[in-house]
């Protein structure tokens, strides 16, 4: 069942076509991931979906509804929630304090809310940590942040943007193993990621979005053989000049 | 950790209350009386800026405009249409939330932030003064006069220690929503916005409801210190009510004291009179010394207490 389907989305900033015409679909009780080089339109397209900037054109279902042209704070209601690449804590406040925010969605008691923290801290391994200021935290520290918050709003839908970004490998082993919990505790999950080690092991579903427009979409395995993704990565020609060097080998 | 630092704030503001409560009875100058009374109205005044700009991080400049719209309504009411000073009270701070739901409605509505914010409060509060100045009906450049008729029931007193018992009270109404703004989820809504409006949004923040909320929560309290003002000194004209000077000491004291802060405003407030009546002593009476002191003072608080006289006894966590 799809969970959230985008059909024709368009987004324009100027001159620049940033998304166009794109079409994806996300399962419930999966992991899909969207990759595609810098500057693709990847962050773009979750800013559209999570209602922080409208689309010119095309339609975002999530749960079945039309939830285009929705203002954030309403989708987030809904159960779709999303992370930002670019970490954005609550800096003044202790760990504690900021997953308390994300709590509050759904908890309006702010005892219990801040108790409650300490259940999604333990999911993302901050429990050591519940009591320091947010701007006291290392890079992975507030990429957990980011991503405990999130799931304190009790997410159908989870949207991760490269939260392994700038983590040293075993950091990105962890967060792999705690998005799997993630989704074995029931939330559907759509991740951008650079990391491919992750997003191979990871993920059940692959889109690939470059230059605005989704060019694959498939397997992780299927995926990684597609010639065009491997172009657009690569530069044009790389796929041939690949499958020539293979042949001689 | 938590439990301990919620604990020990209890009890600094038992200890506050009755320190207030009982000083009238060590005080026997009416100089000291009003000393008081004016650190009591500053810290109400205080108050009413830091929930929106210390709380909200929605710096304004123009706080004026809210205070001088509870003095000026409380006014006209019982000089104009002699309505009874505690019905002009109650209607004087229900102008004064629709002033500020109104100013709050039409910035944040169009996403004004940070020194845009600020710009407008100070453009509203110079409109408001300009309009007031020139208007009959409020007495223009005279202001306004209410007569000298001591009673409970006119909120005058001739004891001027029942102003200080009134104003103790409102500056406990105050500290006790300061209180629960910390420990509320509207306060953790307003706290996250100050902080990070997008990533509140994300969180599924009404931002601008909350910020709608502050602003008119603010106002009313300031427009509360309006009406205190009014009847204490039962004069007031556009200079004093709408002025620069009166938006300047809104922020001053919570800056000093202490941003965002349940005690801060009431420090800041204690401390701020304090030097001023020290300055005075030390230097004479020579207009605008206090200012200069003022001044210096703030530069070293954002200097070396970035989080203001309270950033001495706790770490801001």
């Amino acid at each position: 069942m799809a969970v959230l389907e985008v059909e024709g989305v368009s987004k324009r900033f100027g001159g620049l076509l940033a998304v166009s015409e794109v079409a994806l679909r996300v399962d419930s009780g999966r992991i899909t991931a969207l990759i595609g080089p810098n500057g693709a339109g990847k962050t773009t397209l979750f800013a559209i979906i999570a209602g922080f900037i409208p689309p010119d054109r095309g339609v975002v279902r999530f749960d079945g509804r039309d939830i285009t042209g929705m203002p954030a704070h309403g989708i987030c209601r809904l159960g779709l929630v999303r992370t930002f690449q670019i970490v954005r804590p609550f800096a003044g406040l202790t760990v504690r304090a900021n997953i308390a925010v994300g709590m509050h969605l759904r908890e309006p008691v702010r005892r219990r809310a801040l108790e409650r923290a300490e259940l999604i801290a333990r999911q993302v391994g901050m429990e050591a940590m519940l009591d320091t200021p947010a701007q006291g935290l290392t890079t992975a520290g507030r990429k957990r942040l980011e991503l405990a918050r999130a799931l304190a709003t009790q997410p159908k839908l989870l949207l991760l943007d490269e939260v392994m970004a700038g983590l040293v490998p075993a950091e990105v082993d962890e967060i792999v193993a705690m998005i799997r919990g993630i989704r074995d505790s029931g939330v559907t999950v759509l991740l951008i990621e650079h990391v491919m080690q992750a997003v191979m092991s990871l993920s059940d579903d692959v889109y690939v979005l470059n230059n605005g427009r989704i060019i694959a979409h498939g397997a992780p395995n299927e995926i990684a053989a597609n010639g065009e993704v491997i172009e657009a990565y690569l530069g044009h020609g790389a796929a041939g000049r690949i499958e020539a060097r293979s042949a001689d080998a | 950790m938590k439990r301990r630092g919620f604990d020990a704030q209890l009890l600094v503001l038992l200890a506050l209350g009755l320190f207030f409560l009982a000083l009238p009875q060590f005080i026997h100058s009416s100089f000291w009386l009003g000393f008081w009374t004016m650190a009591l109205f500053f810290a109400l005044l205080g108050q009413s800026w830091n929930v929106l700009g210390g709380f909200g991080g929605q710096i304004s400049f123009g706080h004026a405009v809210f205070f001088g719209t509870g003095a000026y309504m409380s006014a006209v009411l019982q000089v104009k249409f002699g309505i009874d000073a505690w019905t002009s009270a109650a209607v004087a701070v229900g102008a004064g939330a629709l002033v500020g739901a109104f100013i709050g409605a039409v910035s944040f509505r169009y996403g004004l932030r940070g020194s845009y914010f600020a710009l407008v409060t100070l453009a509203f509060a110079e409109v408001f003064r300009v309009l007031v100045n020139a208007w009959d009906f409020t007495g223009a450049g005279f202001g306004m006069l209410i007569a000298l008729k001591p009673g409970a029931a006119n909120l005058q007193f001739v004891d001027r220690v029942w102003f200080y018992y009134l104003i103790l009270a409102l500056v406990a109404i105050t500290l006790a929503i300061a209180w629960w703004i910390e420990h509320s989820r509207f306060g953790a809504y307003l706290i996250a916005v100050r902080e990070d409006e997008d990533a509140a949004q994300a969180l599924g923040i009404n931002c601008f409801r909350v910020k709608l909320a502050a602003i008119t929560l603010s106002a009313a309290l300031a427009a509360l210190a309006g009406i205190f003002y009014m009847q204490y000194f039962l004069f007031v004209d556009s200079h004093i009510a709408y002025g620069p000077a009166m938006s300047i000491n809104a922020l001053l004291a919570p800056m000093i004291g202490g941003m965002g802060t349940v005690l801060g405003p009431l420090i800041g407030a204690v401390a701020l009179g304090g030097l001023s009546e020290f300055t005075s002593a030390a230097i004479g009476k020579t207009p605008g010394v206090n200012l200069l002191a003022y001044g210096i003072l703030l530069l070293i608080i954002l200097r070396f207490l970035p989080n203001g006289l309270m950033g001495l006894f706790r770490g801001r966590a």
